[in-house]
């Protein structure tokens, strides 16, 4: 009956369900969104370090992210590196942004990834078009084609300029999206070195391999003792420090958590506003409820029940929204990324939310004087 | 029919407002309430009535004296304490009915069960049971705002009876009722409190009810003036009569 009289409560007037539904609607979608950009964000600023084949990250000393690493590492750190016990490989990475000259006019900011697949250390991935072979041809590059208007071309065989040098577009990749908007082109190291203009040995991190059954730790603090001016991290340490320099430290991250706050805080008052009017409206019944003998738990049950099944309808059309939203944003430059986790996360969350709502009208009604029940 | 009281009220004293606005609304009320009889309690406007029918009800908690029902004293117990004793002994009937807009006939009568901890088929089969009692059985799935004044209030007498209370407290059942419709209710408490061995005591001061009762407690400001039975042999009609003739006589 706790359910029957929490649904009949709500459904008895439509406008109000309508609006609380509208507030918890409303919330979910803004939430979805706001975590879901953040969620996208935070995949395209560390999907590289993610896709890379490394234990640890040997970087400049200060590096701020992976597009941003600094100060150039040397073949003598690298084979510094190579002597530590408990080292497999240490694979050169070069990453730097340099100029993309349309071939129509114009010209873009792109980032350059100078990788030799082989190492096995970062292979150009989601290639939809063209091979390893193909990008490793004379002038070859590999381009997105998310990115096509951006950089001017239509597909392979398009040659544009990078700095001072020609390069033609012989691999497509698909959907490698870029959070600072600068398009990612894929390159064999040594051209890539050539084309950012950087002497022959040099490499901007070095992707460190561990032997089977070495101590990460412990090859770490090796590392730091041997290689003065850079910084040694694992694979975790690194995606977090560009997550932090992008998302929070140019306030980017700030405001989409801030805005996804902001939804959960407009959806917990609308609700709580609608839920402690409605509680108002049935006082007389929970008076009743009262003294008929229920306990206080059993009303404050049924307020709960009617927060629940305003939470469960408010999501499942909350979440339809945002899945429409999601599936929109699939081609945008920022598309939204909505994970099981982040689907219960918002569910826990939309529950949480209306129960924190339903504690004004718990209030209120334990303060029933079910003596009114005689002045009616 | 056992003489046994199953509610005692005893020197019932309760204090209204505080300061120079308080009021004392009972001065020492005593009173029993026996298996079997359908009592009244009749008296003017502020007279008490509705105050004492929440201190037995045990909504309200006296200023002094004890009320005990089925053995069991309402003193000192919280509140969540004393809605165990509403739910496991005391049926109330209301004025207004105090009816569920929302739940049909049905499931108005359910709830009183569910609240005790009675659910599913037998809560159900129960609640179908009562309301056949009360002549309902053809309106089970109505809605109380498409029942006339009438069955409403035997929706609530079916509500009231459904845990088999040993009281049930009644206030102003006609009240609201035309002269039909007053009459069937107050003939189905009378045969609630005799053929189901409970005590009913209603509030009211409609003299049509005062056929019915077996006793009928006279309150005024506060303190019980008076209290006549019906003499024995006598069926409805003759106490009736018999109250008009007394009061009559007096003036």
């Amino acid at each position: 009956m706790i359910l029957t009289l929490a649904f009949r409560n709500l459904f008895h007037d439509r406008i109000r369900l309508a609006v609380t539904l509208v507030g918890i609607l409303f919330s979910i979608v803004l939430v979805a969104v706001q975590l879901g950009l953040y969620l996208g964000s935070s995949r395209m600023i560390t999907d590289m370090i993610e896709r890379s084949n490394s234990d640890l990250w040997i970087t400049a000393f200060g590096a701020k992210s992976f597009e941003e690493g600094g100060t150039l590492l040397t073949s003598r750190e690298r084979h510094q590196a190579l002597a530590v016990p408990g080292v497999k490989a240490v694979v050169p990475l070069v990453v730097a942004f340099n100029e993309w000259r349309k071939p129509n006019g114009g010209s873009a900011r792109v980032l350059v990834v100078g990788t030799d697949a082989e190492d096995g250390g970062l292979a150009p991935y989601n290639l939809v078009n063209g091979t390893w072979e193909d990008i490793k041809a004379p002038e070859a590059v590999a381009a997105d084609d998310t990115y096509f208007e951006e950089l001017g071309i239509s597909g392979i065989g398009d040659t544009a300029q990078i700095g001072q040098s020609r390069v033609r577009v012989r691999a497509l990749t698909h959907g490698i999206r870029s959070f600072t908007k600068s398009p990612s082109v894929f390159t064999p190291i040594d051209r890539a070195r050539s084309l950012l203009n950087i002497d022959g040995d040099r490499a901007t991190f070095l992707l460190v391999q561990l032997e089977q059954g070495a101590n990460p730790e412990t090859v770490r603090q090796e590392l730091r003792q041997r290689l003065e001016g850079t910084e040694v991290l694992t694979k975790v340490e690194f995606r977090d420090r560009s997550l932090v320099n992008w998302l929070f430290k140019t306030g980017a991250g700030v405001a989409l958590i801030g805005g996804a706050l902001l939804g959960i805080l407009v959806g917990t008052v609308i609700v709580a506003q609608t839920l402690y009017s409605s509680t108002k409206d049935h006082i007389n019944e929970f008076a009743t409820l009262r003294a008929l003998g229920s306990s206080s738990g059993y009303i404050h049950k049924v307020i709960l029940a009617q927060a629940g099944l305003s939470a469960l309808i408010g999501y499942v059309l909350g979440m339809i929204i945002s899945l429409l939203v999601l599936y929109l944003s699939r081609n945008s430059p920022l598309p939204l990324v909505m994970t099981p986790s982040l689907a219960l996360g918002l569910f826990a969350l939309t529950l949480g939310m209306c129960a924190i709502s339903a504690v004004s009208a718990i209030v209120k009604v334990t303060k029933i004087d079910s003596a009114t029940v005689f002045s009616r | 029919m056992s003489d046994e009281p199953v509610l005692i009220a005893e020197n019932v004293v309760m204090e209204l407002g505080k300061g120079a606005a308080k009021v004392m609304a009972l001065k020492g009320v005593s009173l029993q309430l026996i298996p079997g009889e359908l009592t009244l309690l009749m008296g003017p406007s502020g007279s008490g009535k509705t105050t004492l029918l929440s201190i037995l009800g045990c909504i309200l908690t006296p200023t002094s004296g004890t009320i005990t029902i089925d053995g069991q004293s309402s003193a000192g117990l919280s509140a969540e304490q004393l809605a165990r004793l509403r739910r496991r002994h005391i049926g109330f009937i209301f004025q207004s009915y105090n009816l569920f807009p929302t739940l049909n006939a049905i499931e108005n009568v359910r709830i009183a069960l569910d609240v005790l901890g009675q659910k599913g088929y037998a809560a159900a089969s129960r609640a179908e049971e009562v309301l056949r009692e009360v002549g309902l059985g053809n309106r089970l799935q109505n809605y109380p705002g498409t029942l006339s004044g009438g069955e409403q209030q035997r929706v609530a007498v079916a509500r009231a009876i459904a845990a088999s209370p040993s009281v049930v407290l009644a206030d102003e059942p006609t009240a609201a009722l035309d002269s039909v419709n007053g009459h069937a209710v107050m003939a189905l408490l009378a045969k609630i409190a005799r053929e189901q061995k409970r005590c009913v005591l209603a509030v009211t001061h409609d003299p049509r009810t005062l056929g019915y009762a077996d006793r009928v407690i006279r309150i005024e400001d506060g303190r019980i003036v008076g209290e006549e039975r019906r003499p024995d042999g006598l069926d409805a009609p003759e106490i009736t009569d018999l109250t008009k003739k007394r009061r009559k006589k007096n003036v």
